[in-house]
C-alpha cells in the first residue's frame, strides 16, 4: 500500500480512504519515500520546531539593526505595544513572524519554510497557537507535517521561488502551509485543512516580489507578519465551515500560471515595484557605497 | 514528491538560501577540494553576488565556509573575527564581468610554499551549489553525492577500466559524464556513486597509466573538513 501523493486531492483521498489525518499520511509517505523510521523523521521535525522557537526568541531579544540598517527591533516594539484591534493569538503570530524574519535578516539560524524570505510565517503562526493553547510536541508535529505536505504539493505542482512566481509563491505558499498547519494543530478535519489552504492562497494571488536593494528585508520582514494574520483569517473561515468554490489544486495551478505571467521586473530582480521607487533607489544607492 | 525536510528546510543562517547558505557551502567545498591549509584567498564575485554580497552576508558565509563551518553554523555571523583568529587572509574582488551564472564566485586559494588552486562555483538556489571549474578544467561537483573525478588522456579503455574497478568493488554508478578538450587530449570523467568508494579502490584507479590524477569527494555534510 502506497501513501505517496502528488496533489492535495491525492492527500485528501488518502486521508479519507484510510480514515487518517493529513499529517499522518505525510509521515507515512516520508517513511515510504526515504526508508527512514518514524522515530527519525519525527525527531528531525522536532529539531526544526525547536529552531522555529529559538528564532522567535532571537528575533525578539536582539534589538540591533541589520547590516543594511533597514530593519531590526520591530518585533520588540510590537511586543511592548498593547494591541487594540487583533486578538491576542493573532497579534502574537504577527509579532513572532516578524521576529523570525528579523532573525533571518540578522544572520541567526532559521529554517527556510519554504524559503528564507518567507521563513517567518509558519513558525510565527505555529508558535503563537502552540503557546496560546498550551500545546505539546504532538500538536507541533501535526502542524509541521500538514504544512510540509501542503508545501510539497505546491513546490512540485507549481513553484515557491520568488524569482519564478513572485511573492505569492513565497510568502503566499508559506501562508497556505501555515493555514493548513494551524487547522491541524487545532484538530480540524481534512476538508477544513484543504479549504484553509485554498482560501488562503486565493487571496495572495498576484503578489509581486520587489525587494528594495535586492535584500530580504523591505517589504519581506513586515509582510511575513501580515500574512501570518492572513493565514489565521483563512483558517478561521475554514473552521467555521466556509468552503472555497475553486478546488485547492486548481488554486495552486492558477497561482503557478499567474506567477509565470508576471513580468521579470516583479520577480525578485529588484527592477520594478517598491525597489524602483524614489526612496527604494536611494537606499540601494547608499548601500552600494557602504 | 520531495522530502518534507527539503520543503521545511534547509536549516540555515539567514538571510538568503542562495546568497548565504549556498555561499557557505561553496566556501566549505573549496576548502574540501583544496585539502591543504589555506593561508590566503582571493574571492572574485560575479553578478548578483558582486552587487549584493554585503547586505546578504555572502562575504561572511564564504569565509565561514572556508573555515569549515556548515551553512547552519551560527559562527558564520562572526566569520571575519574567526578568520583573523585563524590567520586566514582574504580579499574580496567585485567583478564587473558577467560570470557564467548570476551567483558565481572564483576562489584563488594559496597554501604553504605558494601552492595555488583556482576553483569556480555557483549557488543554484535553495542552498544547492555546483563547482564548475578546478584549475581551468571543467567539472561538476554538487557536494550532494559521492563523486569521483579523473583527469586522464582521451584514449580507448580508460572508462572501462575505471567502471570495472567500481563494479568489482560493488559500487553502483548513479550518473556519469565524460568531457574532453579535444580528441586524444586531456579529458575529465565525472562519476557519481550511490555509496562511498574505499581508498584502496581509488588507489587502483590512480594506478592506470592514462590517468594523471583522481579526486574523490563525499557529500559535503558528511565530509569532515573543520
Amino acid at each position: 500500500m502506497s501513501y505517496l501523493y502528488e496533489t492535495l486531492a491525492d492527500l485528501m483521498h488518502l486521508s479519507e480512504t484510510h480514515e487518517l489525518p493529513v499529517w499522518e499520511i505525510v509521515i507515512r509517505a516520508e517513511m515510504e519515500a526515504t526508508g527512514e523510521s518514524r522515530e527519525a523523521i519525527e525527531g528531525e521535525a522536532l529539531r526544526r520546531v525547536q529552531i522555529f522557537k529559538d528564532s522567535v526568541v532571537n528575533g525578539i531579544e536582539d534589538r540591533k539593526r541589520t547590516l543594511s540598517g533597514m530593519s531590526g527591533g520591530q518585533a520588540h516594539i510590537l511586543l511592548e505595544h498593547t494591541p487594540r484591534l487583533l486578538s491576542p493569538v493573532a497579534y502574537k503570530a504577527l509579532t513572532y513572524a516578524i521576529a523570525v524574519n528579523e532573525a533571518n535578516a540578522k544572520m541567526f539560524r532559521v529554517v527556510a519554510c519554504p524559503t528564507a524570505g518567507s521563513c517567518g510565517v509558519m513558525p510565527g503562526c505555529m508558535c503563537a497557537v502552540g503557546e496560546e493553547f498550551e500545546m505539546d510536541d504532538a500538536a507541533f508535529l501535526r502542524g509541521f507535517f500538514t504544512g510540509a505536505g501542503i508545501g510539497n504539493v505546491i513546490t512540485n505542482q507549481a513553484c515557491v521561488a520568488g524569482a519564478v512566481g513572485g511573492c505569492q509563491a513565497e510568502v503566499g505558499s508559506a501562508a497556505a502551509m501555515a493555514a493548513g498547519a494551524i487547522v491541524a494543530m487545532l484538530e480540524g478535519n481534512t476538508k477544513q485543512v484543504m479549504n484553509a489552504v485554498a482560501l488562503c492562497l486565493k487571496n495572495v494571488l498576484g503578489l509581486v516580489c520587489d525587494p528594495v536593494a535586492g535584500l530580504v528585508e523591505v517589504p519581506c520582514v513586515k509582510r511575513n507578519g501580515v500574512y501570518a494574520v492572513h493565514a489565521f483569517s483563512a483558517a478561521e473561515m475554514a473552521m467555521a465551515g466556509l468552503i472555497s468554490q475553486i478546488p485547492v489544486d486548481e488554486v495552486i495551478d492558477a497561482m503557478n500560471r499567474i506567477g509565470r505571467a508576471l513580468p521579470s521586473t516583479l520577480r525578485e530582480t529588484s527592477e520594478g515595484g517598491l525597489a524602483t521607487t524614489e526612496t527604494g533607489r536611494r537606499i540601494a544607492a547608499q548601500l552600494r557605497d557602504m | 514528491m520531495s522530502s518534507v525536510f527539503e520543503i521545511i528546510g534547509p536549516v540555515m543562517i539567514g538571510p538568503s538560501s542562495s546568497h548565504t547558505a549556498g555561499a557557505a557551502r561553496l566556501g566549505k567545498m573549496a576548502r574540501y577540494i583544496f585539502k591543504e591549509h589555506i593561508e590566503r584567498v582571493d574571492l572574485t564575485l560575479f553578478g548578483s553576488f558582486a552587487k549584493t554580497y554585503k547586505g546578504h552576508g555572502t562575504d561572511r558565509a564564504l569565509i565561514g565556509g572556508l573555515l569549515g563551518f556548515d551553512a547552519e553554523d551560527e559562527r558564520i555571523r562572526d566569520a571575519f573575527k574567526a578568520a583573523a583568529k585563524g590567520n586566514l587572509q582574504y580579499q574580496f574582488i567585485e567583478s564587473a564581468e558577467e560570470g557564467g551564472h548570476p551567483n558565481e564566485v572564483r576562489f584563488d586559494l594559496y597554501g604553504k610554499d605558494d601552492y595555488h588552486m583556482t576553483i569556480v562555483g555557483r549557488s543554484l538556489g535553495g542552498g544547492r551549489i555546483l563547482v564548475t571549474n578546478v584549475n581551468s578544467l571543467d567539472v561538476e561537483i554538487s557536494g550532494e553525492d559521492y563523486t569521483i573525478l579523473t583527469f586522464h588522456h582521451d584514449c580507448p579503455g580508460v572508462i572501462a577500466a575505471v567502471t570495472s574497478l567500481l563494479g568489482r568493488a560493488a559500487v553502483n554508478i548513479s550518473t556519469m559524464k565524460v568531457f574532453r578538450k579535444r580528441k586524444h587530449c586531456e579529458a575529465v570523467m565525472l562519476i557519481n556513486t550511490d555509496s562511498p568508494v574505499e581508498a584502496c579502490v581509488m588507489s587502483e584507479i590512480q594506478k592506470n597509466k592514462d590517468i594523471s590524477s583522481v579526486m574523490y569527494f563525499e557529500p559535503l555534510e558528511k565530509a569532515v573538513t573543520e
